[in-house]
């Protein structure tokens, strides 16, 4: 995974709250394969009025939007649904940092295993930022070793989890990682079964002939 | 070992090891996988991986199969593929699988508890947000994403930040005709949709204790609809009962021996939460959604809100907009919505005595808009069979469908049409989630049953007494 360590480039407003996976990536287009590109598919319904036709003033259709890979939004943005297609949407659009003052769980770990900075800011600071970028196109730089956000001549904090910190800095990804543990998975795995043994798969032949019938 | 939660004691017993960063490896007990594990499954293959024990993951067909039949032909060439996918990822890596035309498939989430693969003080995980529900058997249970998922599969391990921990307690005792459902509802809209964020929830009180374990797992389910990494309720004897002689729940002396175990999971008396949130039971009536987050839901009594009435302006852009959706007036009463059709179905609300409580407000009645019964498994749905409620929903006018995730998220094809308004026992009332343009009213089953029979959002505690009086 790309490492995430500073990153300047135009930052987009999405001024709403509780944009959910639904909305960023509809149900209908997950049968697709991540070949495809899931950038086509982001925030699909806003983007587009019901005959498919691009609506001209929303954020994401006007000139220059495509450049974005930083979006500024409200409160609890990637809440619902686990669909880590909703990450891959922002992703394969370009994003590589989106900033709120809250986010859904599941998407911001989600977004970290993908290489996309969940940013946390407070209330005010996102009405900030939401409005800087509301009188004028901007670039703003997000610097994750200082947890800063630098736009105009402000400078405003952001909260990010120390381990997700250290994952997105060093572009680090969990199965790697796990790889290094596997004699503490082992030594632990024999406690554990001698201790909850009916844990260990199932009572005899209840999965084997789930797998039976339908082989 | 004293003073610790029914979380920390599950936590504890399957967590492996810390990093330097005090993020917890967690030993995962069971994984389900339904047909968008494709992506994950595609992850393993990309890094030539294999899964560690593919005797921990079910397979389950459940988000995109057809609910008019069993035939795949019944879909189309994309969805087929999605199914397919499933069935041969599983084949190829040894992993067992409920496919569409076994007699146990269902929604995951329903199937899990139905079969016995749900257990307290398990740790079990599924590329499902939904997975909250399995924690209402004493369970540890939470959604994961894509990358989490080939995680699992890989070593059958996840990474984890230990959440915080919040306890709702909710005294007293529901009214005749308040659900699971309800309460779900009325603390959802009370802390807001991310109200819950960061936190495992307890839920707790005495309403509790008297839930059936089906009423449990609605209640479980709707936990992340509030924010939250998972919903649980301290096994008792009556987890204990639901289990025993379940296919997959531990036989005999092993029964005994895990039972034992389980007992002993509840929270200790002096143990202390992060948050405690209490309700009174008999405060909750009858909740219905107005707008496009859960919560945006009050008692089928009042009257949608007025964004002018909003002190907080980010409360009042997101009201309006949520009524410029719904197609909504401000101050206009609840009860004066008028719906095109109504769904029953989903992980939330399908179970058998979901089914039953819609049938007990439809029997003899006609509904007057069209509308799809979907059972939560094909289990629920020969039950229910066998208890003539199928014929019932059929006589007042409504489909009888095969079992699957279905309206609730549309991925099969059974959607709303842009426009339509639906009385819908499922989870989530977001923008298009039932269809491009679906406007989605959240409630009980006995109240999309009571708005079935009134052709608008309606209080079903009337239509209950008049069946109690003939």
């Amino acid at each position: 995974m790309t490492p995430f360590t500073q990153l300047t480039a135009p930052a987009c407003p999405l001024v709403r709250s509780n944009v959910d996976t639904d909305q960023l990536i509809p149900a209908r287009f997950m049968k697709e394969p991540r070949r495809v590109g899931y950038g086509q598919f982001l925030l699909y319904d806003l983007r587009h009025d019901d005959t498919g036709k691009p609506i001209g003033d929303f954020i994401l259709n006007q000139p220059g939007a495509d450049q974005s890979q930083i979006m500024v939004t409200r409160r609890n943005f990637g809440a619902g649904s686990s669909r880590e297609a909703a990450v891959y949407a922002l992703v394969d659009f370009g994003f590589r940092c989106v900033i709120a003052p809250s986010f859904g769980d599941i998407f911001s770990s989600n977004a970290v295993n993908n290489g996309l900075l969940p940013a946390l800011v407070s209330e005010a600071d996102a009405d900030r930022l939401l409005n800087a970028l509301e009188t004028e196109p901007t670039h703003i730089t997000v610097d994750l070793a200082t947890q800063q956000i630098h736009f105009a001549d402000q400078i405003i904090p952001f909260d990010i989890n120390a381990v997700w910190k250290t994952k997105l800095l060093n572009g680090w990804d969990d199965i790697d990682l796990t790889e290094g543990y596997r004699s503490a998975i082992d030594s632990f795995l024999l406690t554990y079964q001698t201790r909850y043994p009916w844990t260990q798969g199932q009572p005899e032949g209840a999965l084997g002939l789930i797998a039976r019938d339908n082989r | 070992m004293s003073r610790q939660t029914l979380f920390d004691k599950i936590w504890q017993s399957h967590e492996i090891c810390q990093n330097d960063e005090g993020q917890s490896l967690l030993w995962v007990d069971r994984h389900l996988a339904h047909e968008g594990s494709f992506h994950a499954f595609n992850k393993l293959a990309e890094r030539g991986l294999t899964v560690r024990h593919p005797e921990l993951t079910l397979g389950i067909a459940d988000h995109y199969v057809p609910t008019l039949s069993r035939s795949l032909t019944d879909v189309n060439e994309k969805t087929r593929n999605v199914i397919e996918q499933l069935i041969s990822n599983t084949r190829a890596h040894g992993v067992p699988l409920i496919g569409m035309n076994d007699p146990r498939q269902g929604i995951v989430h329903v199937v899990g508890p139905e079969l016995g693969l749900t257990q307290p003080g398990l740790v079990m995980v599924c590329g499902d947000s939904h997975t909250s529900t399995h924690g209402a058997l004493g369970a540890l249970a939470f959604g994961i994403g894509a990358s989490e998922v080939a995680h699992v599969l890989a070593t059958q391990t996840l990474w984890q930040n230990k959440p915080k921990q919040l306890r709702i307690r909710i005294n007293g005792s529901l009214s005749p005709a308040v659900s699971a459902k309800d309460i779900a509802l009325a603390w959802i809209s009370r802390l807001g949709a991310d109200g819950a964020r960061g936190y495992a929830i307890e839920y707790a009180g005495s309403a509790i204790d008297d839930l059936s374990v089906e009423a449990r797992l609605t209640l479980c389910n709707l936990s992340i609809e509030g924010g939250a990494r998972c919903g649980m309720i301290a096994p008792d004897e009556k987890t204990i009962e639901y289990l025993r002689d379940r296919p997959m729940a531990p036989k005999g002396e092993d029964f005994e021996f895990a039972s034992t175990w389980w007992r002993t999971l509840a929270t200790d008396a002096d143990a202390s939460f992060d948050r405690e949130v209490e309700l009174d039971a008999s405060d909750i009536a009858p909740q219905v959604t107005w707008g496009t987050s859960p919560e945006e839901a009050m008692p089928i009594t009042g009257r949608v809100p007025n964004p002018d009435d909003e002190h907080s302006p980010d409360k009042a852009r997101q009201h309006r907009d949520s009524l410029e959706y719904m197609g909504l007036k401000p101050d206009q009463l609840l009860t004066d919505i008028v719906i095109n059709r109504i769904f029953i179905g989903s992980c939330t609300n399908a179970r058998i005595e979901d089914l039953r409580a819609a049938a007990a407000v439809l029997k003899g009645r006609k509904s007057k808009v069209p509308g799809l019964i979907s059972a939560g498994s094909t289990q629920v749905k020969a039950q229910a069979e066998a208890e003539g409620l199928d014929q019932i929903f059929i006589d007042a006018g409504l489909e009888w469908r095969e079992s699957g995730c279905s309206m609730c998220v549309g991925m099969n094809g059974d959607q709303l049409k842009s426009g339509e308004r639906c009385a819908s026992s499922t989870n989530r009332n977001f923008k298009g989630r039932q269809g491009l343009g679906s406007r989605t009213h959240l409630m009980s089953p006995a109240m999309v049953a009571a708005a079935a029979v009134a052709g608008h959002l309606a209080d079903v505690r009337p239509l209950l007494q008049e069946v109690s009086q003939s």
